[in-house]
């Protein structure tokens, strides 16, 4: 358990809407240790100033509600209730929720497209936004983050009974760019759920994607793919609480880093409680470091109370570029620049190619490659 | 024509000698065999040659048309005419076959090929070889059989055309059949232009269907006799026990 001397299933526990259940951040908890909170612009400690502008904008295909309510409304935090301070600070101060809605049964010809855009201005902004997909609906969600903002906020995906939700989640920060989120999904039964993180701008980056099963059958895919440059900040909490039989969960993180001080966190919390017989669970992580003074923290936690699992694994490997590959391809007169471009390229985009999004996967090749050719 | 002079060749590996003072010349239009025991330092040759980070040249030098060859880089050596197949083709995850030999053959050529063209030449380079079309989208070497990798290499040559090519047991782990298939790729090969082959290898099956001009026996990082393709026969028969004696 190393430092985390409490088990992982008691970690997650405290959750609530209040702010004041949380204490501010200090630095040396379990869930704050990797992140740099100096540079989190008071977001931890109700320091930050209100003010900072971020525009969100829906673009909803047709038979899909989307709409702007208040934190009165029944389904405003209805799947998920904050779990740390930032979460709480967000979902204390944001002023109007967005809500999208898939009605049951529906099948969207085209994705839902919602775009976060930082406007700069002193000061954070907060946002929450609410993603119910009816039962055996199926969707496809993309949500763009970019500009310049402070910027912290929950997302609450509900996934009817039978029903398909994919995801894809873009953080093209500009470098000055502070962006602490929550994603968190709530499968029905038999629910699918893809969900797809890219993680490529912002100077802190903070992503913790979770995943909770009401009932048995869910299914649940996190990928997510991030490059790193000096200075960066990215990190990415996973959580998957099986508390339901018969659930599956699979997660694959990569990423690639480069430059003096980039930093990638990945932590990887896998649950099965002992209820969730039949549970089939992998994670795994693996880091690239292309240069010296580049750092990957990658911690993967599973932790198994049930003696009947169906599969249950976890790995995480953060190395250099493997000379005899690079050798290989110089040895065919690839240039060597040239030969390191394939092979990232190569680690990133083999998953890059399970987005769904055609577009977007095209996108994300091209911003891949710009990195590399920074 | 193109002449690859090795001249006085010693590598060190991880601080151990492996080869201890290697002479050969090999001209365009000449075939070479190399053979010799396990470990005698074969590979050790044909990646120094080529630039391995692993290996580091303790002395000597490997000479393509008078450039010295160690003076430059790996990718630089390829595209100044060496080619390298080796024994034990590395995967490369992500990388498609078809995307690599695209970068390939325009690194090596200085320009980017026509699509169509390159197509064309790709299609009827793996219709010549065996292999089936599936494979330009697979990743580079990832889950091929053995006989699959050296085919592979086989079709790299052919695309790039090299001056000299050094191919490193190749022969290895092919049944009959693809040892006939890869045999043809090698003489197509060498009736393609004015070309240089040093062919390593421990049996002299392969060189029923390429038949070399001069074999050379590897012992103990060096070549220990030379002869005509009559020597190979002779190692056939005999083995390699009396030059293990000798270099041990
Ligand atoms: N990393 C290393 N460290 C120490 N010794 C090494 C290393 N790599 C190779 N060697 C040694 O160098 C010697 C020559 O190896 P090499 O692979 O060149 O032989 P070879 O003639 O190609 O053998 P084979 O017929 O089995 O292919 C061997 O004794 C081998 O153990
Ligand atoms: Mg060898």
């Amino acid at each position: 358990m190393g430092l985390n001397e409490k088990p992982l299933s008691t970690l997650h526990e405290k959750a609530s809407y209040d702010l004041a259940d949380f204490e501010v951040p200090n630095g040396r908890e379990e869930a704050w240790r990797f992140t740099p909170l100096s540079r989190l612009k008071g977001l931890h400690n109700g320091k930050a100033a209100p003010g900072g502008q971020v525009a969100v904008h829906v673009r909803a295909p047709e038979g899909v509600q989307a709409e702007w309510v208040g934190r009165d409304d029944s389904r405003v935090g209805a799947a998920y209730v904050p779990a740390d301070r930032v979460s709480a600070q967000a979902y204390a101060s944001f002023d109007k929720a967005l809500v999208v809605s898939v009605p049951k049964e529906a099948e969207l010809s085209e994705a839902i497209w919602i775009d976060v855009k930082g406007n700069g201005g002193e000061g954070a902004a907060y946002g929450h936004v609410v993603v119910e997909v009816g039962p055996m609906a199926q969707a496809t969600l993309v949500i763009e983050h970019s500009g310049s903002a402070v910027y912290a906020d929950n997302v609450e995906f509900v996934v009817g009974e039978g029903a398909t939700l994919k995801v894809v989640s873009l953080q093209e920060w500009d470098d000055d760019a502070v962006h602490v989120s929550h994603h968190h999904a709530r499968l029905a039964k038999d629910a699918t759920f893809r969900g797809f993180v890219v993680t490529l701008g912002g100077d802190l980056v903070r992503l913790s994607p979770s995943v909770a099963y009401t009932a048995p059958g869910g299914d649940a895919d996190l990928s997510g793919v991030y490059f790193v440059d000096a200075g960066q900040h990215l990190e990415h909490r996973l959580l998957v609480d099986h508390s339901q039989p018969n659930c599956r969960s699979n997660v694959d993180y990569r990423g690639a880093l480069q430059g003096e001080a980039a930093h990638a966190v990945w932590i990887g919390d896998v649950v099965i409680r002992a209820e969730a017989e039949g549970t089939d669970t992998y994670e795994l992580n693996r880091n690239l470091i292309l240069t010296d003074g580049a750092r990957a923290d990658s911690v993967p936690n599973l932790e198994i109370l049930t003696g009947e699992v169906a599969g249950a694994g976890h790995a995480s490997a953060s190395g250099r570029l493997d000379d005899e590959h690079i050798f290989y391809l110089q040895a065919r007169g690839i240039p060597y620049e040239e030969a390191r471009r394939l092979v990232v390229r190569g680690f990133l985009g083999q998953l890059v190619e399970k987005i769904e999004v055609e577009e977007i996967r095209e996108r994300v090749l091209a911003a891949v490659e710009a990195e590399l050719s920074r | 024509m193109s002449t690859l002079e090795i001249r006085d060749l010693k590598v060190a590996v991880e601080d151990k000698e492996i080869l201890r003072g290697v002479n050969l010349t090999v001209k365009a239009g000449e075939t070479h065999a190399i053979m010799g025991p396990n470990g005698s330092g074969k590979s050790t040759l044909a990646y120094a040659i080529a630039g391995h980070p692993k290996y580091t040249i303790t002395g000597g030098q490997v000479l393509l048309d008078g450039v010295d060859l160690l003076e430059l880089s790996v990718d630089e050596r390829a595209r100044a005419g060496l080619f390298l197949a080796m024994q034990y083709p590395v995967e490369v995850p992500g990388v498609s076959v078809s995307n690599f030999l695209r970068s390939a053959v325009t690194s090596v050529r200085g320009e980017a090929p026509k699509l169509r063209q390159f197509a064309k030449d790709l299609k009827a380079g793996m219709d010549a070889l065996s292999i089936d079309a599936a494979f330009a989208q697979r990743n580079l070497n990832e889950g091929f059989s053995g006989g699959e990798k050296k085919r592979h290499e086989i079709l790299q040559l052919e695309l790039l055309k090299p001056k000299i090519a050094v191919l490193d047991e190749t022969d290895s782990g092919l049944d009959v059949d693809a040892l006939r298939v890869v045999s043809e790729g090698i003489n197509r090969f060498r009736a393609s232009a004015d070309t240089g082959v040093l062919l390593i290898t421990h049996y002299t099956r392969i060189l029923r269907y390429v038949k070399p001009d001069f074999v050379h026996v590897f012992a103990g990082g060096r070549i220990v006799e030379a002869g005509g393709p009559e020597l190979a026969e002779r190692l056939e028969a005999e083995g390699y026990e009396q030059y293990t004696k000798v270099s041990a």
